[in-house]
């Protein structure tokens, strides 16, 4: 198994967590071997996560122990649950330095986080946006932070437009000032790009969208997993007004995520479902509505995962997201290093790893993404091939897809070398010179 | 038996296969063409615009412009051997016999009288994210031929 062939190389990288042996110890799956006893090497955390055994032993005790439904059962367990599904909340307000734990709603994700905000703009209230409007987001956001907003402009004849890039991968800030100005209502951008692995200068442009009037909006899908978030230290103008993420890419279960917005803007949004634990009274003739968190949190929600994301941001905590965000850094340093000793292969995307995050999407002369993974995959080395979505970003650099490697705080410099490894006998393997 | 392991990947990577990505048959988009489509597999982002030119009954050209993998590259030359030159009846007999081994799971035994070069493909279709890539231009193809057939039927009707 050649991960352990150029330790060496790695042996003294500064950054990395000082435990990390006994940080991968609490990831069961990363002791799991693949067809021809092969370990695996997971290089697809921006895909999803691993989750640790506390995360799995605080699900399988709550479905054990205390199952009941939350806010409505007026018994013992009831209380349990309930009390457990909002301490849940008050630890991912604690994750991201939430000013008030009410401002934590719960979704399924952070699609649906961003499709709440989407929609409930574009029906009647305070910040309604209409005809004339402009809502602005960039070149490199993911599908559902495109989507979204492509359907509320078109329901309500308001003018999309976007933050182009610059040829290293970066956000144009050139033409801010033209691009958001007193007809845009909403900015919405990504913190970290999951393809480019950009960090957005996130405050800067708040900044410019508060100027203007306008609610700012920030995917931090990719940015919660590795930034240390505190939006409560946030200077007022630079702090976002919603953020979105996911729970399965920070440790935690699929099936939950988070929309944290501030009281003031969530107050003002027209609620998005309708139904159960969502209302104050329901009459024959009209109802009123539930105040936040619960207003969005129509139904049922996913108990048992949110019950999990907060044991998973618990862990993070533990382990400190500064160094968590260090161990990013060097190892995604370590990689950017080795991934350019490859002959033929271009990263996309900035090459400094202190302006980065841990994903890195690159091209390899003569192969096919697809096939590149095809071959990684038969040798234990799991990455991400396609488009990711975020096809236009493909489409500035004039590429259809790319292989992307994307770590995390469990991952180790030797998988790099395994990394590596395997794309040289994919050359060797597809015959490249 | 596993997906994954070396052998396997031969499987999937036969030399018949890398030979048609490297020097495809019959790649480009040509005049004349009865119908043109364009396939695309959403989750990876390949495509195909795929072209089919009809004398009668008789395929006289299939054209194609393709971005992708090696799986799909080849599968839309192979196609291009199989398909030109035959009678749609044919053509579409041969689509069969190939979506049958595609969806094989791997049990299919490929009829080489039939299918020639796509027996190679016969590994495909243990690798089941690597189905789709290889059935993309045929489903172009089937889709361009319909087409074709479609408006020289409704040319007749028009005629009546």
């Amino acid at each position: 198994m050649g991960a352990t062939g150029s330790t060496t190389r790695s042996a003294a990288l500064p950054g990395l967590l000082p435990e990390l042996e006994v940080i991968r110890k609490d990831f069961p799956i990363l002791e799991r071997t693949l067809a021809g006893g092969m370990p695996l090497v997971y290089l697809d955390s921006a895909n999803t996560s691993q989750k640790p055994q506390v995360v799995i032993d605080t699900m399988v005790d709550h479905l054990e122990r205390h199952n009941a439904n939350i806010a409505r059962a007026m018994h013992q367990l009831g209380a349990e649950s309930t009390e457990a599904f909002e301490a849940a909340r008050d630890r991912v307000a604690a994750f991201i330095g939430a000013p008030d734990r009410d401002e934590v709603i719960f979704t399924k994700n952070a699609s649906e986080a961003l499709n709440l905000v989407a929609n409930t703009l574009a029906w009647a209230g305070e910040r309604q946006v209409r005809e004339g409007d402009q809502v602005v987001i960039t070149e490199m956001e993911h599908h559902s932070n495109i989507v979204p907003w492509q359907l509320l402009t078109q329901r309500t004849g308001a003018t999309l437009r976007w933050f182009g890039l610059t040829d290293d991968g970066r956000l144009d800030l050139s033409n801010i000032d033209e691009l958001i100005d007193d007809r845009t209502k909403v900015v919405s951008v990504t913190w970290v790009s999951n393809m480019l692995g950009t960090i957005n200068p996130i405050a800067e442009i708040a900044r410019r969208a508060h100027a203007v009037g306008a609610i700012m909006v920030v995917d931090a899908a990719q940015a919660a997993p590795q930034l240390p978030i505190d939006l409560q230290a946030m200077a007022e103008d630079e702090r976002p007004d919603l953020i979105a993420f996911t729970g399965h890419k920070v440790v935690g279960p699929t099936g939950i995520g988070v929309l944290w917005g501030r009281r003031a803007v969530l107050d003002a949004l027209p609620p998005f479902l309708g139904g159960g634990e969502m209302i104050e009274t329901v009459r024959m003739e009209a109802s009123t509505y539930a105040g936040i968190p619960h207003k969005f949190e129509a139904g049922t929600p996913p108990i048992v995962e949110a019950i999990g994301l907060g044991a998973a941001v618990d862990y993070l905590g533990h382990v400190g997201m500064e160094s968590v965000h260090a161990h990013e850094q060097a190892i995604t340093g370590y990689a950017l290093e080795g991934l350019q000793t490859v002959k033929g292969l271009t990263v996309l995307g900035p090459l400094d790893a202190a302006a980065r995050g841990g994903a890195i999407a690159f091209q390899l002369d003569g192969v096919h993404p697809h096939d590149i993974s095809q071959v990684l995959d038969s040798r234990g080395v799991a990455v991400r091939a396609g488009h990711h979505c975020a096809k236009p970003a493909h489409a500035r650099f004039g590429v259809q897809s790319s292989t992307r490697m994307s770590s995390y705080l469990y991952t180790e410099p030797r998988e790099i070398d395994a990394l590596v490894e395997a794309l040289e006998y994919t050359r060797s393997y597809f015959k490249l010179a | 038996m596993s997906t994954t392991d070396a052998s396997a990947l031969d499987a999937l990577y036969q030399e018949i296969i890398l030979d048609h990505y490297k020097l495809p048959h019959g790649k480009g988009l040509r005049e004349p063409h009865g119908a043109e489509v364009h396939h695309v597999n959403p989750t990876c982002g390949d495509e195909v615009t795929l072209r089919v030119q009809l004398d009668g009954e008789r395929i006289t050209d299939v054209s194609y412009d393709a971005v992708g993998c090696s799986i799909s590259q080849a599968s839309a030359s192979v196609l291009y051997d199989l398909v030109v030159g035959k009678t749609v009846d044919e053509a579409m007999d041969i689509h069969g016999e190939f979506l049958a081994l595609m969806q094989g799971k791997g049990t299919v035994e490929p009829d080489e009288d039939v299918l020639e070069d796509a027996i190679a493909f016969a590994g495909v279709a243990k690798f089941p994210a690597r189905v789709k890539c290889a059935l993309l231009s045929w489903m172009a193809w089937k889709d361009a031929t319909a087409q074709v057939i479609g408006a020289h039927d409704r040319a007749a009707d028009g005629g009546n």
